[in-house]
């Protein structure tokens, strides 16, 4: 039963589940139009007038788009890791939560190609980096994996779409739904093998820039150690924000629809990868403290402009990332909730700092003696176009909550 | 790109990567076009009271 008041709406929800009256939904879906229809605003702002009406420069080509879009791509990455332990590793467990993992990964990689589609300026020139494709470059890679693995989650999503009350009423769907949940392993492990190269990619963009001490790292054979440190730091921080969205959602159902014993497989898993990420980044910064100051950067030279004081350094390792992690190894304070929810927006925030700091931090430090430190801060377009995807975000978790069977525990934590 | 393009090149670079590209789709459309050839099949093959789950 469901207190929806439309027919043909009730028609449409899950059997057996609850949710709000249709004019509530619809209210709720309005509101969420607002801030989204200023984000198109900007979009069509900076299509049809360039991209001189942002903040980006000569100086600073890679802005608060870029960072936000390796930030969610991190983000996104709960959805491979979780494909990969529930339909690789095994653990059955996690089949409650895959679906909505699915769901967050969808969002997250289309964010990310919603906001290249800005940021490249011309749009209608996008195909030229398959059709013309430099293959020696790290970011035709990683255009080639993320626009390959979007394709990838929507097939995941597929058959959750086709689940649907009704649509799974017509035979063909039913099968087609049954079908491709018999190739999801497969489907998974194609996902894990195109994250891994795309996580990794991201990373190695930066690492490569040897006429920027400030990224630059040396590493294993053509792959920076920055590769393997973004690779490892996806892993750690993307099932955290699977649980974080998760616990939004049900504070928003006002209801539970995980049991605890997932969500804490999940945080165990992050915490202990994080532990690792945060091992081989104090060795890799250490390393690099040596290695830059031995060919005429020092430490100091690094930090030396304001806003990026040692503060960032501290505050990326420290606060965003051992804080969490001992959060999420101790038992006590993972299984509380307020805490769990604190470590997952921690490990969020420092993923986002992280990459902030490898892109836009990269250009900010001046390379030559006569260089000059320029600052950098977004305008309103760039927030809008960026924070546009959190809002269709919230959209499409909203329709996929009330129209599709993502949560498969959530009849047998709240009977009807 | 495809090999008649007129900035591909023979060497093991554009075959290697744009080979991936090409491999990674093909699987792709293989995994799809499964589920949509056994559920066509399941559906004019199915027999009475017949049912996957």
């Amino acid at each position: 039963m469901n207190t929806a008041s439309a027919p043909f709406d009730s028609a449409l929800i899950p059997e057996g589940v609850k949710r709000c009256k249709l004019k509530w939904f619809l209210v709720w879906l309005g509101i969420l139009n607002v801030p989204f229809m200023v984000g198109v605003a900007a979009y069509i702002v900076c299509w049809a007038l360039a991209l001189n009406q942002t903040y980006l420069n000569n100086n600073y080509p890679f802005g608060l788009w870029i960072a936000a879009d390796l930030g969610v791509i991190a983000l996104g990455g709960g959805a491979f890791f979780t494909g990969f332990l529930r339909y690789i590793i095994k653990i059955d467990e996690l089949k409650n939560i895959v679906n909505f993992a699915v769901v967050v990964g969808v969002i997250c990689y289309a964010s990310a190609l919603g906001i290249l589609a800005v940021d490249i300026g011309q749009p209608l020139r996008g195909w030229h980096i398959f059709w013309h494709a430099n293959v020696h470059s790290m970011l035709t890679e990683v255009a080639f994996c993320i626009s390959c693995y979007f394709m990838v989650l929507c097939i995941e999503y597929l058959p959750l779409v086709l689940e649907n009350r009704q649509i799974n009423k017509l035979g063909f769907f039913h099968g087609m739904a049954h079908h491709l949940h018999g190739a999801m392993p497969a489907i998974a492990a194609t996902g894990v093998f195109l994250s891994f190269f795309h996580q990794g990619s991201l990373g190695g963009v930066p690492g490569v820039l040897y006429g920027r001490p400030f990224a630059f790292r040396e590493g294993f054979l053509v792959w920076p150690w920055t590769f393997f440190l973004f690779i490892l730091s996806a892993m750690a921080c993307g099932p955290c924000f699977t649980i974080l969205i998760t616990r939004i959602t049900e504070g928003f159902a006002r209801k539970k629809l995980v049991k605890r014993n997932v969500i804490d497989i999940l945080a165990r898993i992050s915490g202990w990868l994080l532990a690792g990420y945060l091992v081989l980044k104090i060795l890799d910064t250490v390393g690099w403290i040596s290695w830059a100051g031995k060919v005429g950067a020092p430490l100091g030279s690094f930090y030396a402009n304001q806003p990026y004081g040692y503060w960032v350094l501290i505050t990326e390792i420290g606060i965003f990332g051992i804080i969490p992690c001992i959060l999420l190894l101790v038992k006590a304070t993972r299984q509380n909730e307020s805490l769990l929810v604190v470590a997952c927006l921690l490990n969020c925030a420092g993923i986002f700092m992280n990459r902030w700091i490898m892109t836009v931090q990269s250009l900010a430090v001046p390379v030559m003696s006569f260089d000059k430190f320029f600052s950098y801060h977004p305008n309103w377009a760039e927030w809008a176009s960026t924070l546009m995807w959190v809002w269709l975000g919230a959209i499409v978790i909203s329709l996929s909550y009330r129209y599709l069977p993502i949560f498969p525990q959530e009849r047998e934590l709240n009977p009807v | 790109m495809f090999p008649f393009c007129f900035d591909w090149v023979n060497d093991p670079v554009h075959f290697v990567f744009m080979g991936s590209l090409y491999s990674v789709l093909i699987l792709l459309g293989i995994f799809v076009n499964y589920a949509v050839i056994r559920a066509f099949l399941d559906l004019i093959c199915k027999k009475e009271g017949q049912s996957h789950h």
